[in-house]
Formats: structure tokens, sequence, C-alpha cells
């Protein structure tokens, strides 16, 4: 199925916007994604393996915190997975970010 | 509540509002009535306030601290080019009275901090979020879920921007979408990833949009909904958004009551046991760097910028953007004394850690970055 990548993490994906990743659950779907893309893994997962707490991810439109099985859940070929981290930009201060 | 009336030349000004049957006369009245308050008078804050404006929002409230750097220009249309070096709220109030000279500005030039945010939102009906950082994000939502006020929320970073109802009776908060901020460092910043011009432009009118349908009572309002911008492939997604019963601060079992220090609730992710504290941080002045480059000692300068960042100005150094050090570290003699710099200094210190973990033992990090060097070696080097 299709995994959106958002601008913020494209550049741990080659720069794609989206990947057409298989596995019959979002946490198959996640594991398949993160192991052709070794360094988006710490941007997605902490180190107990759990999804980051700044990081949604959204089955078509819902959020899998709000599905019964989260994680576990079934996928049809047809559904679209999207990564969405949090972002803060948007003021005047954006050039004296943190870096 | 009383409304206010309209003078001859407010009915003419609004009347393209006043014949559209869901607004009329009380619709663009109770929008005189009005008081809304833009956080942030930058890339959001410039079409947001200027169409609240536009729109006859009776009071307009607008905090920042800032003065307009060249830099802001591209995208924060509020201010102009002979802005530069100005204070944001002077620049601003400048155009909103030459757009509407019948609204009140309440300047407020100061940071929003958990001690005057209750103070300041008091005054207000609705709060607009056009800020650029996490910590100033959280503190909004609290003190608008404890002021019991909506919170129009936009943000945005590169070709990408979200925008939201929150804090609202029904809806959810921003806590609720995301319980937590990232750590420091994580996610890149603007000033790393850069950000499209008119992509403010896209969320600060949906923002504008959202503020004027609430003061209206008209449509249907992004609560419980998170749009997404896509500015590249121009799709609007939207997600749905839950109230979570968890919530530390709109739940029903608020653990959250007043304000927090919102710096330390963001910072308290950082330095999560991996980074040199800054104290042991070696380092070179910048003084220091360019007297032994002057004369031509054997040093070898790294700049882990990325490459657009090398065109606006460089040292003539080596490029190796952070994110592609761990695979390009070949590229480096381990037994070359190595001077690292960015353009602040921040990603050369992930960078001489990262080194020194690799057993590089020569390697120093340039204090201040390129920003450093042109303030006090080569004032002719562009900033950004």
């Amino acid at each position: 199925m299709k995994v959106i990548i958002p601008s913020a993490l494209k550049q741990y994906a080659e720069n794609q916007a989206s990947v057409e990743v298989s596995g019959a659950t979002v946490a198959e779907v996640l594991a398949g994604l993160t192991a052709r893309y070794p360094d988006l893994r710490k941007h997605i997962f902490s180190d107990d393996g759990r999804v980051r707490a700044f990081v949604n991810i959204y089955v078509n439109q819902d959020d899998i915190r709000h599905l019964d099985k989260r994680e576990g859940t079934p996928l049809q070929s047809s559904d679209v997975i999207s990564i969405i981290p949090s972002i803060a930009g948007g003021s005047s201060r954006a050039f004296e970010g943190p870096r | 509540m009383s409304v206010p009336t309209l003078t001859p030349e407010e009915l003419q000004r609004y009347a393209r509002h006043i014949i559209l049957s869901e607004v009329g006369l009380e619709g663009q009245q109770r929008l005189k009535a009005a008081k809304v308050l833009c956080v942030g008078a930058g890339g959001l804050g410039s079409p947001l306030s200027l169409y609240l404006a536009a729109a006859g929002v009776g009071t307009l409230g607008l905090v920042d601290f800032d003065v307009v750097d060249a830099s802001n220009l591209h995208r924060q249309i509020i201010h102009f080019t002979s802005d530069v070096g100005s204070p944001k709220l002077e620049s601003a109030e400048q155009k909103l009275r030459a757009i509407n000279p019948n609204i009140a500005i309440r300047k407020f030039e100061t940071r929003l901090t958990s001690a005057n945010a209750l103070e300041i939102i008091r005054e207000f009906d609705i709060i607009a979020d056009g800020t650029d950082n996490f910590p100033t994000r959280y503190l909004i939502n609290d003190a608008c879920v404890l002021s019991g006020k909506a919170n129009v929320y936009g943000s945005i970073f590169k070709f990408e921007g979200q925008a939201s109802v929150f804090a609202t009776k029904e809806g959810p908060c921003y806590r609720c979408l995301y319980p937590e901020p990232p750590p420091a460092g994580l996610v890149p910043s603007c000033s790393e990833g850069g950000v499209l011009g008119v992509l403010p432009g896209l969320i600060g009118v949906v923002q504008a949009t959202e503020v004027i349908k609430l003061i209206l009572g008209m449509g249907e309002p992004l609560i419980g909904r998170l749009l997404l911008v896509d500015a590249l492939t121009m799709r609007f997604r939207e997600m749905r958004l839950r109230k979570d019963a968890a919530c530390p601060v709109c739940g029903p079992k608020p653990t959250v009551t007043e304000l927090i220090d919102y710096n330390a609730f963001c910072g308290m992710n950082e330095n999560s046991g991996e980074t040199l504290p800054m104290a042991v941080m070696p380092e070179m002045s910048v003084e220091e760097l360019k007297r032994k480059m002057d004369a031509k000692e054997d040093i070898f300068v790294l700049d882990v910028r990325e490459p657009n960042e090398y065109q606006i100005c460089n040292l003539n150094a080596h490029l190796i953007p952070l994110g592609q050090l761990p695979a390009r570290v070949g590229e480096l003699d381990p037994d070359k004394h190595i001077v690292v710099h960015c353009r602040s200094g921040k990603r050369s210190a992930e960078a001489v850690e990262f080194l020194r973990k690799q057993g590089f033992e020569n390697v120093q990090n340039l204090a201040g970055g390129i920003l450093a060097w042109a303030d006090k070696i080569d004032p002719k080097m562009a900033k950004y």
C-alpha cells in the first residue's frame, strides 16, 4: 500500500514523497518501510519500539491511536498510510530556530 | 451582548460582506465587536492579520518582539523592504491601519510566556497561533484550554502546512493531536529546512477564514479536523481528530491545571544522554580560525550545512551535510586537525560529537558558526 512521507522526513527516505510497501498490518508496513530506509526508524519509533508521541500514523483519515487494534490494524491494498509529524514553523522568527 | 453600529463609511466598506445573506449587517457588526489575538507577526501572522483587518475585525491584538530582517521579506508580506530593522509590531500596525483605519490595534511587544499569556489572552475572544516554536505552541494551547478560548492553529514546514481549530468546548486540543513535542534537534527547524514563501500565505489565509467563520458562527469550522496542505502536489487532505480522553489539559481528569514551564516541557527530551554538554565541546573562536588560516596552518575546515546554504555564503570549506556525514566520513582524515562549522554552531556540535565517537581526536567546533564569522571577521558576508 501507499505510504505518504512528509516533507520533514523525506530526506531520510531518498527524497521520496510516497512509497509502496506491502504488509498485512500497520506494524508490518512500518517495519517494511524502516527496513528499506533505516534512517527513518529513529524519527518514527522511540528506542522501545513505540511510535513517538510527536508522530501520528493515519490509515486513510484515521489516527491509529483511535483504531481498536492500533498498530495491529489490518490493511487492504487500497489503504493509504500517512505519517504526520508535528511541525512548528510559521512565524517571524523562523530563522532563529534551534539551529 | 450589545453590538456596535456601523458608520456610513463602514457600510460602504463592508458592502460586499453585508450583501452576503450569511453575513448581513448583523454579521458585520459581530466582526466589529470581535477581538482576535494574533500571536506572531511573521509568515502566518502577515496574511492572517491583513485579512482580519480588511474584514473589519474590530480589535486586533498582535504579539511579537522581533525586528524585520531581510530574510523575512520573501514570505512575511506585511513587512516591506523599507521596514528592515524596524520592530515588526510597528511595521505591521502601519500596514493594518492603512488597510483599515477603523479597527483598534493592541500591540504586545513581548515574548508570550507562562507569566503573561493568560493576562494577554483574557482580553480576546479568539486566539490565532502563528508562532514558530513548540514551547509557544503548547503554551498557547494550554492557555486557550484554561481560558475556554478557541485556538486557530496553523503551522508550516518546507512545502507542507497544517491547520485546525483547537480548544473549543467539544473539540480536541493541540495536545490531543500531539501529546508531546519532539526532542530538540530531531525535527529539522525552518532555518535548516527552509520554507516556500507562499506557503504561510496559504495557511495563514485558512486561519483567517476559520477565525471569521467562528466569529460569524457559520459553516463547518476545522474542529476535530486536521487540514494538511502540500504545496508541491497542491493536494489538500483532511485527517479526523478526536478529543483524547487521557489529555492532560482538556481531558476529564486534567493534570495540567495551570501554565507550566514550556521550555522545560519541550526540552526535557533534549540531551537524552547522547549529546555532549556544551561545556566539554571542544571549540574554536572565529578569530582563532582566521589567525590560523592567515598563518596557513594545516587545518581542515568542514562545513556541515546544506548545499543551498553553502551557495548563500561559505568559507571555502569542504562540504558534507550533517545528514550525509555517517556515509561520507571516509572523506575525512582522522590525523588532521578538523574544525567543523554550520550556520550557528549547533549542527556542527552534533558533527563534532559524531566524529569523536568515530575516533577523530583532533576535532573542534567553530563557535557561533558562519554567523559569527560574518559578524566578527567579514561584515560583507551574507547572513541568513
